[in-house]
C-alpha cells in the first residue's frame, strides 16, 4: 500500500458517518440559528432579515413564559424523584436475595415499552370516572380532573415520566453500586452501624457522582419532554402543560410559523447547553474530591 | 438469623410493591380489553377479573386496525437503523481509537458535540432537509422509510461506544495481521468487529429499542397511514375509537407484544449490569 492513500484512510472509514452528521445535526443546526432571524410573514419562499425581532416578539408573549415555567416546573416535579426512587430500589435489589432478576425484569419492563401506550394506560387511570379517583374517594377524597384541572395536569403528565424511567436509572445506580468496595460495608459493620446509617456513610458519598450523572441526564431528558404531552394533553388544559418542546412543534407544524419555533429553539439549546456545562464542571468536582 | 429474614423480607415487601405498581398500567388494560360489551368498566368499585370475559375487543380492533403492516414498518424502520448505526460508528469509530491523522481531535470533538444537539431543537430544518432531499412518504414507501431511518442512522454516542471498546483490544493482533498482508479494512473487519461484537449488540439493543419506541420524528414527517409505525398508529386509535375504550385497551395491548417478546429475549443484555456504557442524554 502506498503513502498517498494511507493517508487517506482514516478519513474514509469516518466519511460516512460525518456525511450523515453533517446533513442531519451541523446544516440544521446552524439553520435553527439562522431562522431565527428571519421574517417569513411576507412572503414564505422569500424571508427577509428580521435582526432580533422574532427574540423580541418571543420574550414578549406571555404563552412563552407560562412555557418556559411549565417546563421547569416539570423539570422540578420529575428530576428529584427520578434521582432518589430509583436508588432505594437499586439499593434494596442489590442484595442476595431471591427473584431478583424478576424484580428486575418487571420494574425495566416500562422503559422499553412505547411511552405512546404508557401515556394512553396513563390516561385511562386518571380518567374522570378511573380508577385513580376510586382509589382517592376511599380516603374520602373528591374527584381530581388529573388531566383536566390546570392545577393537576402537569403532575399526573410528570407522574408518567417518572414512571417510564424509574427502571432505566435503577440500572444506572445499579452499576454504579457494583463498585462500591466491600471492605467499607465491613468496617461500618464493625463499628456497629446499621443497615440506613451504612448506606448514608458509605454508599451515598460513594456514589454522588452518579447521583449527579442522574440529576443532568434526567434534567436534560425533561427539558425534552414530548410524547406523554402530546397523547395525554396537548399542551392543555389552558396551556397549562406546553413545555418548550410541545411550543416548538406547534409552531413549526401546527402554525407554520418558522421565526418563533425557531427563535424558541434556540432557547432551548441554550438552556441544554447550560446544563451540559454544569454538569461537566460539577462531574470535574466530585472527581478532585473521591 | 432472624435479623437477616427480616432484611431479606422488607426487600421483598417493598420490591414487591414496587413491582405491582410498575405492571399495574397494562394489567388494568388488559383487563379493560377482557371486558364484555354489557360490562361497565367505569363501574365502582373497579374490578380486575372480567365478569364476561371475552376476546372481543382484541378481535374488533384487529380487525380494524393493520397492526401486520404498522408491525412491518416499524421492524424495517428499527432494523435499517440499526444496521446503519452498527456500520457506521464501528468505521468511524476505527481510526480515531487506532490511527494518528491531521484534525483528528477536532473531528472527534467535533462528533462528541453532537451529543449536546437535542434533535427536538433542530427537527424543523430537518424536516425541511428531509423535504427537499424528497425523502417523505408522498415521493413513495422507499423514500417514505428513508425519511424515517436517515436522520437517526448515526450517533455520536454510537461512535464514542465503539471507540472505547476498540481501544480496549491490544493493538498486536492488528499488528501481526499487517504484517501478513492484511489490508486495513480487513483488519477492521476480520479482527476488530468479531472482537466487539458483545458492545455490537449493546448498541444495537438500545438503538433498536430508542428506534421501535420513536414518536415525535414519525409522526412528522409520516402523511401515508400505510407507512405507520406502531407508535403513531397507537396514538391514532384515540382518535378513531375517542371514547371505546376497550378498544383502544386491546390495541395498546396488541402493540406492545413484540417488543415484550424481544425484551424477555434479550433480558440479559438490559438487567445483567453489561449495559452501564449504554448511558444516554
Amino acid at each position: 500500500m502506498n503513502n498517498f492513500s494511507q493517508k487517506y484512510i482514516p478519513y474514509l472509514f469516518l466519511l460516512p458517518a460525518m456525511v450523515m452528521l453533517v446533513i442531519f445535526f451541523f446544516i440544521p443546526f446552524f439553520q435553527t440559528i439562522l431562522l431565527s432571524f428571519l421574517d417569513y410573514s411576507n412572503d414564505i419562499y422569500n424571508p427577509v432579515f428580521a435582526g432580533v425581532e422574532n427574540y423580541k416578539v418571543l420574550l414578549s408573549s406571555k404563552e412563552f413564559y407560562t412555557v418556559i415555567f411549565n417546563t421547569f416546573l416539570f423539570l422540578i416535579i420529575a428530576v428529584p424523584i427520578l434521582a432518589i426512587l430509583p436508588l432505594f430500589v437499586a439499593i434494596f435489589i442489590n442484595q442476595k436475595i431471591k427473584f431478583i432478576n424478576l424484580y428486575k425484569v418487571i420494574i425495566y419492563l416500562p422503559v422499553v415499552v412505547s411511552i405512546v401506550v404508557v401515556a394512553i394506560a396513563f390516561k385511562w387511570i386518571y380518567a374522570q370516572e378511573g380508577i385513580l379517583n376510586y382509589f382517592i374517594s376511599l380516603f374520602n377524597i373528591n374527584p381530581v380532573g388529573w388531566l383536566t384541572d390546570t392545577q393537576f395536569a402537569m403532575l399526573s403528565v410528570a407522574l408518567v415520566t417518572v414512571y417510564k424511567g424509574i427502571g432505566y436509572y435503577m440500572m444506572i445506580y445499579l452499576s454504579a453500586l457494583i463498585g462500591v468496595p466491600k471492605d467499607l460495608y465491613e468496617a461500618a459493620d464493625v463499628d456497629g452501624a446499621n443497615e440506613w446509617h451504612k448506606h448514608l456513610t458509605v454508599t451515598i458519598p460513594h456514589i454522588m457522582p452518579t447521583i449527579a450523572l442522574v440529576v443532568t441526564i434526567s434534567s436534560i431528558s425533561a427539558l425534552k419532554v414530548f410524547a406523554e404531552i402530546y397523547v395525554m394533553t396537548k399542551g392543555g388544559p389552558l396551556n397549562s402543560t406546553k413545555t418548550i418542546v410541545y411550543y416548538i412543534y406547534e409552531r413549526a407544524f401546527e402554525n407554520l410559523d418558522l421565526s418563533l419555533s425557531s427563535a424558541a429553539s434556540v432557547v432551548l439549546l441554550i438552556i441544554i447547553l447550560i446544563f451540559s456545562i454544569i454538569n461537566v464542571t460539577v462531574f470535574e468536582k466530585k472527581r478532585y474530591k473521591l | 438469623m432472624i435479623r437477616k429474614f427480616f432484611k431479606g423480607f422488607s426487600a421483598h415487601i417493598f420490591l414487591i410493591i414496587i413491582s405491582i405498581l410498575s405492571l399495574f398500567p397494562f394489567i388494568w388494560l388488559i383487563s379493560t380489553a377482557l371486558k364484555g360489551i354489557d360490562e361497565n368498566i367505569f363501574e365502582y368499585p373497579p374490578y380486575f377479573i372480567p365478569k364476561h370475559f371475552t376476546f372481543e375487543n382484541f378481535i374488533g380492533v384487529w380487525k380494524q386496525i393493520p397492526f401486520l403492516l404498522y408491525f412491518l414498518n416499524s421492524a424495517i424502520v428499527a432494523g435499517f437503523t440499526v444496521i446503519l448505526n452498527l456500520i457506521f460508528s464501528s468505521l468511524a469509530a476505527y481510526p480515531l481509537a487506532r490511527m494518528d491523522f491531521r484534525g483528528k481531535n477536532f473531528i472527534f470533538t467535533l462528533i462528541l458535540v453532537t451529543i449536546m444537539i437535542p434533535f427536538q431543537a433542530i427537527m424543523l430544518p430537518v424536516y425541511l432537509i428531509v423535504l427537499k432531499l424528497h425523502l417523505v412518504d408522498s415521493y413513495g414507501f422507499a423514500s417514505g422509510y428513508l425519511g424515517l431511518i436517515l436522520p437517526f442512522a448515526v450517533n455520536a454516542f454510537g461512535i464514542f461506544l465503539m471507540r472505547q471498546a476498540f481501544l480496549t483490544i491490544p493493538k498486536e493482533m492488528e499488528e501481526a495481521a499487517f504484517i501478513d498482508g492484511c489490508s486495513i479494512f480487513n483488519i477492521w473487519r476480520k479482527i476488530l468487529l468479531p472482537m466487539t461484537s458483545p458492545t455490537l449488540a449493546v448498541l444495537a439493543i438500545f438503538t433498536f429499542i430508542g428506534s421501535w419506541g420513536e414518536f415525535l420524528w414519525p409522526s412528522i414527517v409520516l402523511t401515508n397511514k400505510s407507512l405507520y409505525t406502531l407508535p403513531v398508529g397507537v396514538n391514532d386509535l384515540q382518535g378513531l375509537f375517542s371514547a371505546n375504550w376497550r378498544y383502544i385497551a386491546a390495541g395498546s395491548i396488541i402493540s406492545i407484544i413484540p417488543i415484550i417478546i424481544f425484551f424477555i429475549c434479550m433480558q440479559k443484555y438490559f438487567v445483567s449490569g453489561s449495559n452501564e456504557g449504554a448511558v444516554k442524554g
